[in-house]
């Protein structure tokens, strides 16, 4: 079924029979090489294209008996169906909103924790921190989850804690209120270590010719980190918050989900958790892939606009 | 060259605390879920906060590793990991050395691979391939669908791109081909490169639980991950062990389990972690560097 997607080789006119004649000579002499790359042409075109080719159900009502194309055309009915739905709205509302927060409280959190393991100067103690705090990085999201869920139950410690000091238990996980700051505290647990590597490595390359000048003008710490650390990393982060800002659709799928229960599915369900709940639960193919497809087309649009304006900001862009 | 002051002093001494604390944070779940597994119930009622176990008692492990679901979701997962990690280095390898060589159609490869990271159709049509392609309820729905991640092909190429084009040339030379030079000499020459991707794959196929919930419903082929999921989150510890068997006799108590479980899953994760740390450094560098 693969066999189809190839491009077929452009039909030999007069015109361009020497052109065909030089792409026959090229091929030839690269088809070791073409062969070599066959397994990874295949798995793009079947697992990453085709299901582009899917997306066609997105409009129309699709049913798997009548297949890709030829269930009923609707059109753009289903995209429409995304802005009359009180349900979606609400979704894309918690999508803006944990990412929002993940930006607000999550994305600094690195920068402040590279700026304290680079003022360590011994560097046994540093590497002992920088090892403890990239572990959490590793873990799946079923194991975060499942410790927070361990620690933060009504009979889990914090809770024993909060008791044996003569406090009520607080309901952490069915309680609506504490979703959303605890999928961001998760995320900072897991993430912040990791996240600072790439500060970390743009403050290794810090003039420190410029230190030694601060000094001699009688700057202290504080101030040497105001204006020398911090205006040298400056790029770093605006390239790393505008990509974010990129992605603000994108809030942490198998977390979220994994998360979710019946008290907090109203504060809790996100774009991508939506699409899994129509679509694999409830078997509604055409309108769960109509939203996501909504969701990458505004993703792409998004992301092309952040790598414009890092370019407009002076900075390389990433693409 | 820095000066000696006494706000000097008082700031590195706040700083390190701060960064122990720090460091703690992240630590103390990690001795909590140890000790609690590897103690009595008793113990674990009696004690607001344990961090080594009064008396240690391994009941719970036994239990979950003569449970009969535990131990098959270990092998699937082992199964997986290497099975899959090997068709992530063949597929990434082969396809990125391509694309390091001055092949024909290579801009247009090129876009097609830095497009799918920036589009996506998305779950429903990946969902609905996977079966059309026959590969659900099969453990390849957890393999071929991700055999390459184009960051790393990306970051790959990168690599292949580095080793001098004279390799190349002398090989040719010697009258290797393409595919010779490449077993022969590119890949033995990227023995430490194949080894961290094959980390970084690894403990991506390890901790892959979403795959599996979608593409699998066949309880005998569930991951750690899936089963940790049923015993911690879910909170159903006896019964998901005994995976529809008869419910097994004199339990343990379900907190025991659910940390024993817990530091079970992990257990392959810390092993390899230090051979990780060696390499991701690096890797995240590389990646960051432009293509």
């Amino acid at each position: 079924m693969a066999a189809d997607l190839y491009p077929s080789s452009p039909a030999p006119s007069a015109a361009s029979q020497t052109r065909f004649q030089k792409l026959r000579k090229r091929l030839h002499k690269d088809r070791a090489l073409l062969l070599l790359a066959l397994p990874g042409i295949l798995y793009f075109l079947i697992y990453k294209y085709l299901p582009m080719f899917g997306l066609v159900i997105a409009f129309n009502d699709y049913s798997p008996f009548q297949g890709f194309f030829g269930s009923e055309w609707v059109g753009l009915g289903q995209f429409r169906k995304i802005f009359s739905d009180t349900e979606v709205l609400r979704v894309i509302w918690n999508t803006l909103f944990i990412s929002f927060l993940q930006i607000v409280f999550a994305f600094p959190i690195p920068i402040v924790l590279a700026l304290m393991l680079n003022a360590v100067r011994n560097q046994l103690y540093k590497r002992i921190i920088q090892t403890v705090v990239y572990l959490p990085h590793f873990l799946s999201w079923v194991v975060v989850i499942g410790i927070c869920v361990l620690f933060l139950k009504s009979e889990g410690l914090i809770n024993e804690i909060l008791k044996s000091i003569g406090l009520p238990a607080i309901p952490f996980l069915t309680d609506p209120a504490y979703f959303k700051p605890l999928i961001v505290g998760q995320v900072i647990w897991k993430e912040t270590g990791w996240g600072t590597i790439i500060f970390l490595a743009a403050l290794a390359g810090v003039n420190p010719n410029l230190y030694e000048a601060a000094v001699m003008d009688g700057a202290n710490r504080w101030r040497q980190t105001w204006h020398i650390t911090l205006p040298s990393i400056r790029s770093t982060i605006i390239i790393l918050l505008i990509l974010r800002l990129g992605s603000v659709l994108d809030s942490g799928f198998e977390q979220i989900w994994l998360m979710l229960n019946p008290f907090n599915k109203d504060t809790g369900n996100v774009l991508d958790t939506f699409v899994y709940f129509k679509g694999i639960e409830q078997s509604d193919y055409s309108f769960a892939t109509a939203v996501g497809l909504f969701k990458g087309v505004v993703g792409l649009i998004l992301v092309m606009g952040a790598n414009y304006l890092a370019k407009r900001f002076g900075e390389e862009g990433v693409y | 060259m820095r000066d000696k002051s006494i706000g000097n002093l008082v700031l590195d001494t706040v700083n390190y605390i701060l960064l122990a604390l720090i460091a703690a944070a992240m630590l103390f779940p990690f001795l909590y879920v140890f000790s609690v597994s590897f103690s009595s119930y008793k113990d674990f009622l009696q004690s607001d906060i344990l961090l080594v176990p009064k008396t240690w008692v391994m009941d719970a492990y036994r239990f979950i590793l003569s449970s009969p679901a535990f131990p098959r979701s270990l092998l699937v997962t082992v199964y997986v990991t290497i099975l899959g990690t090997v068709v992530n280095l063949f597929f990434t390898s082969t396809f990125a050395y391509v694309l390091s060589r001055p092949v024909i159609g290579q801009r247009v490869m090129l876009f097609l691979v830095l497009f799918t990271m920036l589009f996506s159709a998305g779950m429903i049509p990946t969902y609905l391939v996977v079966k059309e392609t026959g590969l659900l309820n099969t453990i390849w729905a957890l393999i071929l669908p991700v055999a390459i991640a184009p960051f790393n092909l990306i970051v790959m190429r990168q690599f292949f791109m580095g080793i001098p084009s004279e390799m190349n040339e002398a090989a040719r030379i010697d009258g290797a081909t393409e595919l010779q030079t490449f077993w022969k000499i590119i890949l033995p020459l990227s023995k430490p490169a194949l080894a961290a991707f094959g980390l970084f794959y690894a403990v991506g196929h390890w901790n892959n639980y979403f795959s599996a919930i979608l593409y699998l419903n066949d309880p005998a082929k569930w991951t750690v991950q899936v089963i940790l999921r049923q015993i911690v989150i879910v909170n159903e510890p006896t019964s998901t062990l005994a995976g529809g068997a008869a419910l097994m006799e004199n339990a343990p108590p379900a907190e025991t389990i659910q940390m024993a479980a817990i530091l079970l899953s992990i257990l392959p994760i810390i092993l390899v972690y230090p051979f990780l740390q060696k390499h991701f450094a690096k890797g995240v560098m590389l990646g960051s560097v432009k293509g």
